[in-house]
């Protein structure tokens, strides 16, 4: 209890950093103006979100070859926590955009595999809780968690293979592209701060479906005694 | 100053959404929990 308060004050503290980076330390956009600094929000919550479908790809294929409950638990935990950062691309996408495009939403290759990524992992949830056995509950959805992640890198690859609306990536991009140090610095950073959140509500959550699996077996003992 | 607004309303809906997250994990944890304990209970009284 006493690690994951420390933990929790720790993240807490490297999230206020960051903000107070993101607004104070890196210098202004000359071209966008202030409305630019959604982007280390934006950029560092999309990869973490990728980052955690990464590890619910690695448990459900772990749950599928090892069949160990430890492995269903870190998938939906990873999962739900996925969504969680997929939900802030989603909603601080927009506001960005409007200024800038003109427009909300448009359905460019970025933008749309990024929403079906989200409803694919809504799906992932939502078929958990129409499955009542169970084994067969972890074995469908981690098939289902292998598939869906088939669409995390078609999201990656999505602002590299077609024109999009969406800008060039920022990081890993063509030659050229990138952002000025001291804003990578900053986005970094925020991603560092991200990343120890992800951890945070990974740790929480994967401790809820352990003791889910606990009440389930004293459920069992309870129904045979 | 312009966008000033957009960009706090980023940051406040992003922040919302994490804590409301974090909470309704915390809260299913505490029931389950509680569920727990009960049953533990009852089982030991039935021996």
């Amino acid at each position: 209890m006493k690690k994951s308060a420390f933990g929790g004050v720790l993240v807490l503290l490297l999230l206020a950093a960051a903000t107070y980076a993101a607004f104070f330390v890196a210098p202004l956009d000359t071209r966008q103006g202030l409305i630019y600094r959604i982007l280390f929000l934006h950029v560092s919550s999309a990869w973490t979100g990728l980052i955690a479908f990464f590890v619910c790809f690695v448990a459900n294929l772990a749950y599928v070859w090892r069949r160990e409950p430890r492995w269903d638990w870190l998938g939906i935990a990873a999962a739900e926590v996925g969504l969680a950062f997929t939900t802030v691309v989603l909603i601080t996408g927009p506001i960005w955009a409007h200024p800038v495009w003109g427009i909300w939403w448009t359905w460019d290759a970025r933008l749309t595999s990024t929403f079906v990524l989200w409803l694919l992992y809504v799906s992932y949830l939502v078929l958990r809780t129409l499955l009542e056995e169970s084994e067969r509950r972890a074995l469908f959805s981690a098939l289902f968690g292998i598939f869906a992640f088939i669409d995390v890198p078609l999201v990656f690859g999505s602002i590299r293979w077609w024109r999009t609306q969406h800008p060039q990536p920022v990081v890993m991009g063509d030659p050229g592209s990138g952002l000025d140090p001291v804003m990578l610095k900053v986005l970094l950073f925020y991603w560092l701060a991200q990343t120890g959140l992800m951890i945070l509500l990974l740790a929480a959550r994967y401790q809820l479906e352990a003791a889910r699996g606990d009440l389930e077996i004293a459920r069992r003992e309870m129904e045979a005694a | 100053m312009k966008n000033l607004n957009s960009v706090f309303a980023a940051y406040l809906i992003a922040w919302g959404v994490f804590f409301v997250y974090y909470v309704t994990v915390a809260r299913r944890a505490s029931a389950v929990r509680e569920e727990l304990q009960k049953l533990k209970e009852s089982l030991n009284r039935g021996k």
